[in-house]
């Protein structure tokens, strides 16, 4: 363990020249013009294109494979099929990774790859797969979760049993894969005590991470069975592992490369093209480039689980939350990873609640498996939660902003999943929530407000990435964690600061996973924080070097150095006359010295701030149309410290637009046959430019103690209370809060008519 | 399945040709906005594509015995960047405005909106509400033929092999008269209508509507042109009273169906909320255009 693990140095009264400025990121000039190198603009010589062949039906046995004609049409170098893949057994996590990447005994969504072509051109290889003949035999399919639990609903794995239950039904067949209860206190005494209690059902919708790039990888596989792989990941080294297990390679013979990533938001942290295009260019003996199209991203690649749940709440007078108690069924696509066991861990994760009962589900059904996006699985039951809340509030007469104040966790409160929170900064959210300026604002006329708050626990992990020093005392920095959103531009500036050179003089790059060792996944808010420690660390050790060569250089003894803004100086006129020694003096002359210098470091980081955001929204509401409007946004949010401010207002913002998509319109919808109908941009209706306002932002920094300058994560807050946020607002608006996403015109125009039925509409 | 071949004739002729004579399926290029996109996502594998927008006479709009002729070529962009055309038929541009982005309209032609043959194109229900006529050229014969009888069914137009519309003619905008077209999206742009209504209305100096067509996008197989709508409006100030009947009419005359992008409820209310809207715009154009 490295010592800045154990004393971090964060020092309050710290001035910072870089840390807090926003400047130009670096690899903001080649994206712009379109320089960058994105997965899809990766060529090699001789390349050929791989396309795969995707089932038609949702659910099916998967008999016969011919793929004879294919083989023989001119210009297709190789055919992969299931025969291609080592046998791994099914219900482990490589025999459902393996079965992800080509259907095996069974196909389990419309799209599941059955079959892939590699040939000299992309029609050549287009037609081959029509050539290609799969015998299938139909089986009942079943998209819906809820449905997925019934008694006779079609069973998807035969060897399922669910996790967590008892007795009988241990046994029985089952799409359930697991049964979880998370629970502090007693719930049921604890309702006791309500003078109000406030329960209502939710469902959310899959959604889609909506990255601009599709996946894409290029394979290259040598004769002596080595790989190089080019490909859009947020986690080389997990893709290197998870492949070496899959195809049963040695982690020495496959070299990743990560590309600029186009958007990943957890989306890309798991493969899909990779192991097909590997396999695809070991048996054409040639490069081989496999990019996907939309359509095959919108129907093959992960969404987010929808959700059904059950949320109840109960509060006294005062305001005090005494129980909380909620179910929660999440659909994870065909295999077990929906991370669902974050969301009872996190929802309630905001109060000091004594009595909590949570039971949560993951349930099998036939759609793709989801993935990652950001605070997995935490937004979804957070709608709920946010809404009994404000109506708990509302019901006592309470602003909701107090009334989440009241009940407010703060440094000391031990968490339902067992952490012990050091300084948070919950409370100064709300208070800065309180204090600005959209919040003080009176709600416009017709329109609607609401708020919502989030959490995300924020992650370390382990990270490994080293410093270089150049012989004219510039740096470069070469790290292992992928760049989701300008963490090369931030890491520059760590360095720099800690340094005291301009950031100009600091460039960072992604290595490939022979360069550096193990780097988890970048996900869950870790990486600017845990890069961060590991650059801070690796400066410092530089640091700590060129005071060593410069005490060498003057003959004096080390303690007799010190080194600030770029220069090692005489700690004393008593040390002697010397002229201050610049990075450049000492890294010019290290043939001299002892060689080249470099600082690495490698942790297993913790010590990651949990991270809390409130949102405001104003919105309105179309009467006669349903349509909502979002009118004004603020995002409130802890950042610990924003190293780049501008990003950070990026992250804020980001959040709050997808979160706003998913809230109004965006939903995958099948139709009765199993098949997805809207596997594109033009109706999977994200939200474009014009339909938000501009999202304003409210940085709060309560100074992460276990971090040198204090940061916190701040990628997956700013979407955990959005859709609870618009939903709030709609209901301000309209008298009844929706509480079914997405938030559609035909849904709310229901809502509006149930209103004035009941007497419920707000007048204008 | 053979190559695809892309063909970019100088002539009409040669491109009536070239279409009369293909074998497999052949399609018209103009923006591609459709064409590609389908192609793309399988749903059309054409072995040859006619790329019309080397065709002089197909990129300009002209005036004509007081209107336009708007070749089939011309883009949405070039159509509002004519400022003659704008100010007479506000009512067409607000639907050719809501095609796609910027950048799509860049491209996408008003022929290609209607040859697409969806009832959801946004601008064909004011072009059929100003009786727009499209002349087509084929291999033996051209003809006259009004816009609203072009789209026959999703997807299917009364165009037969070898056929290409060449251009639209928009007459000359009577007197105290007055175009609009709104639209029902969740979204403000890349969007397809989930109800579309266009009404084009003159009214006499007392300010009595005396001739009005409505027509309405989305709620059926092929836009619907309602007379039952415009009777509504006819022989009325276009008050309150007749905006109610409007409205009704609107919503009676829909057939919709229940698909990914609306539901039949909310299709035939929203129709005629739309209505309602529309007729008010139109009716402040008429009296402002006077």
């Amino acid at each position: 363990m490295s010592a800045i693990l154990e004393k971090p140095g964060f020092n309050p009264d710290r001035k910072y020249k870089i840390i807090g400025t926003s400047p130009v990121k670096h690899d903001g000039f080649d994206k712009v013009t379109g320089r960058a190198k994105f997965a899809a603009d990766f060529f090699l010589p001789g390349m050929l294109i791989g396309k795969f062949l995707r089932s038609p039906h949702p659910h099916a046995f998967v008999r016969k494979i011919d793929v004879s004609r294919a083989e023989k049409l001119a210009g297709v170098k190789a055919v992969v099929t299931r025969d291609d893949f080592p046998e791994l057994k099914p219900g482990t996590g490589g025999g459902d990774m393996s079965r992800i990447a080509m259907a095996r005994e069974k196909v389990y969504w419309e799209g599941h790859p059955v079959a892939a072509v590699a040939a000299v051109s992309e029609t050549i290889a287009r037609k081959a797969l029509k050539l290609i003949k799969v015998d299938y035999e139909v089986l009942p399919h079943v998209i819906d979760p809820v449905a997925a639990m019934a008694p006779n609903a079609p069973i998807l794995h035969d060897y399922l049993r669910t996790k967590g239950v008892k007795g009988p039904d241990a046994e029985k067949k089952t799409n359930v894969v697991e049964r979880l209860e998370l629970s502090v206190g007693d719930a049921e005494e604890g309702f006791k005590e309500a003078d109000v209690v406030v329960e209502h059902t939710y469902d959310t919708k899959p959604m889609h991470q909506g990255y601009i790039e599709p996946q894409s990888s290029v394979a290259n596989v040598s004769e002596d069975g080595q790989v190089e792989l080019w490909c859009c990941t947020q986690a080389p080294w997990v893709y290197r592992d998870r492949l070496t297990e899959i195809l049963k390679l040695d982690s020495a013979k496959i070299r990743i490369q990560q590309s600029e990533l186009g958007g990943g938001f957890g989306g890309k942290t798991t493969f899909y093209t990779e192991p097909v295009a590997i396999l695809l260019s070991k048996k054409a003996k040639a490069p081989v480039k496999m990019t996907l199209t939309r359509v095959e991203v919108m129907k093959a690649t992960g969404p987010v689980s929808g959700t059904q749940t059950r949320t109840k709440m109960g509060c006294k007078k005062d305001g005090t939350i005494v129980a909380a108690d909620s179910e929660l069924i999440f659909q994870t696509g065909p295999y077990t990873g929906s991370a669902f066991t974050n969301a009872p861990q996190a929802m309630f994760t905001r109060y000091e609640l004594k009595n909590v009962k949570t039971v949560s589900y993951e349930v099998v059904s036939n759609r793709p498996k989801v993935s990652s996006f950001r605070a997995p699985c935490v937004p979804q039951a957070v709608f709920g939660v946010e809404d009994v809340v404000s109506e708990l509030a509302k019901k006592i007469g309470m602003d909701p902003i107090d009334f989440r104040l009241k009940n407010a966790i703060k440094e000391g409160h031990k968490t339902i999943y067992g952490e012990t929170f050091t300084k948070i900064g919950f409370i100064e959210t709300l208070e800065a929530a309180k204090a600005c300026d959209h919040y003080k604002s009176p709600v416009p006329k017709g329109q609607g407000r609401g708020v919502a708050c989030g959490f995300w626990f924020n992650r370390g992990g382990e990270t490994t990435g080293t410093v270089n020093l150049a012989p004219d005392g510039t740096v470069n920095i070469i790290l292992g964690t992928a760049d989701v959103a300008g963490s090369r531009m931030s890491m520059s500036m760590m360095a720099a600061e800690e340094f005291g050179i301009p950031v100009d003089r600091v460039r960072s790059i992604l290595a490939d996973t022979h360069s550096l060792g193990y780097n988890r996944v970048t996900a869950g808010s870790r990486t600017t924080f845990s890069s961060g420690m590991i650059v801070v660390d690796a400066t410092r050790k530089i640091i700590a070097e060129l005071t060593r060569r410069a005490a060498k250089i003057w003959g004096v003894p080390e303690d007799g150095v010190i080194f600030e803004d770029g220069h090692c100086r005489p700690a004393s006129s008593n040390v002697g006359n010397f002229e201050p020694l610049s990075m450049k003096d000492i890294a010019s002359k290290t043939t001299y010295t002892m060689g080249a210098i470099s600082g690495h470091s490698e942790m297993n980081v913790t010590g990651a701030g949990p991270g809390f955001g409130l949102h405001i929204v104003d919105v309105k509401v179309d009467r006669e149309t349903g349509l909502t409007q979002i009118m004004r946004y603020t995002v409130v949010e802890d950042a610990g410290k924003a190293i780049s401010p501008m990003q950070v207002e990026g992250q804020y913002q980001g959040g709050a637009v997808q979160g706003i998509g998913w809230a109004l319109n965006e939903e995958y919808i099948y139709g009765a046959d199993g098949k997805l109908q809207n596997a594109g941009f033009l109706d999977y209706r994200m939200p474009v430019a014009s339909d938000v306002p501009m999202i304003d932002t409210v940085i709060v920094e309560v100074p992460n103690p276990k971090h040198p300058f204090g940061l916190r994560g701040v990628g997956e807050v700013p979407v955990t209370p959005t859709m609870a946020a618009v939903g709030n607002a709609i209901g301000e608006c309209i008298g009844i809060r929706p509480r079914s996403l997405p938030m559609t015109p035909p849904k709310v125009l229901k809502l509006i008519e149930e209103a004035e039925a009941k007497g419920l509409l707000p007048k204008h | 399945m053979s190559e695809l071949r892309y063909e970019a004739p100088a002539s009409l002729k040669a491109a009536a040709a070239l279409l009369a004579k293909e074998k497999g399926l052949a399609k018209i290029l103009a923006g591609g906005t459709d064409v590609i996109v389908q192609m793309e996502t399988d749903l059309i594998e054409p072995e040859l594509l006619v790329d019309i927008k080397k065709i002089a006479v197909l990129r300009k709009i002209t005036a004509e015995k007081g209107g336009f002729r708007i070749g089939a070529a011309v883009s949405g962009m070039e159509m509002m960047e004519h400022a003659a055309l704008c100010k007479s038929w506000p009512g067409v541009l607000d639907g050719v405005k809501l095609i796609g982005s910027i950048q799509v309209k860049a491209r996408a032609t008003v022929a290609g909106n209607l040859c697409n043959g969806s009832p959801a194109a946004d601008s064909v229900p004011p072009m059929i509400t100003a009786g727009a006529v499209a002349r087509i050229v084929g291999p033996k014969k051209t003809r006259e033929v009004p816009v609203e009888e072009i789209p026959l069914s999703p997807g299917k137009t009364n165009l037969a092999k070898g056929e290409i519309i060449e251009s639209f003619f928009l007459p000359k905008r009577p007197k105290n008269s007055g175009d609009a077209y709104e639209r029902f999206t969740p979204r403000t742009e890349m969007d397809i209508a989930v109800v579309g209504v266009a009404i084009n209305l003159t009214l006499d100096a007392d300010g009595v509507c005396t001739a009005a067509r409505v027509c309405l996008g989305a709620v059926a197989p092929t836009v619907i042109v309602s007379k039952e709508c415009a009777a509504a409006l006819v022989g009325t100030k276009v008050d309150q009273a007749a905006l109610d009947k409007l409205a009704a009419a609107a919503s009676a005359a829909c057939r919709p169906i229940d698909d990914k992008r609306g539901t039949i409820e909310f299709r035939t209310k929203v129709a005629g909320v739309l209505a309602r809207r529309v007729a008010v715009k139109a009716l402040e154009r008429a009296r402002r255009i006077a």
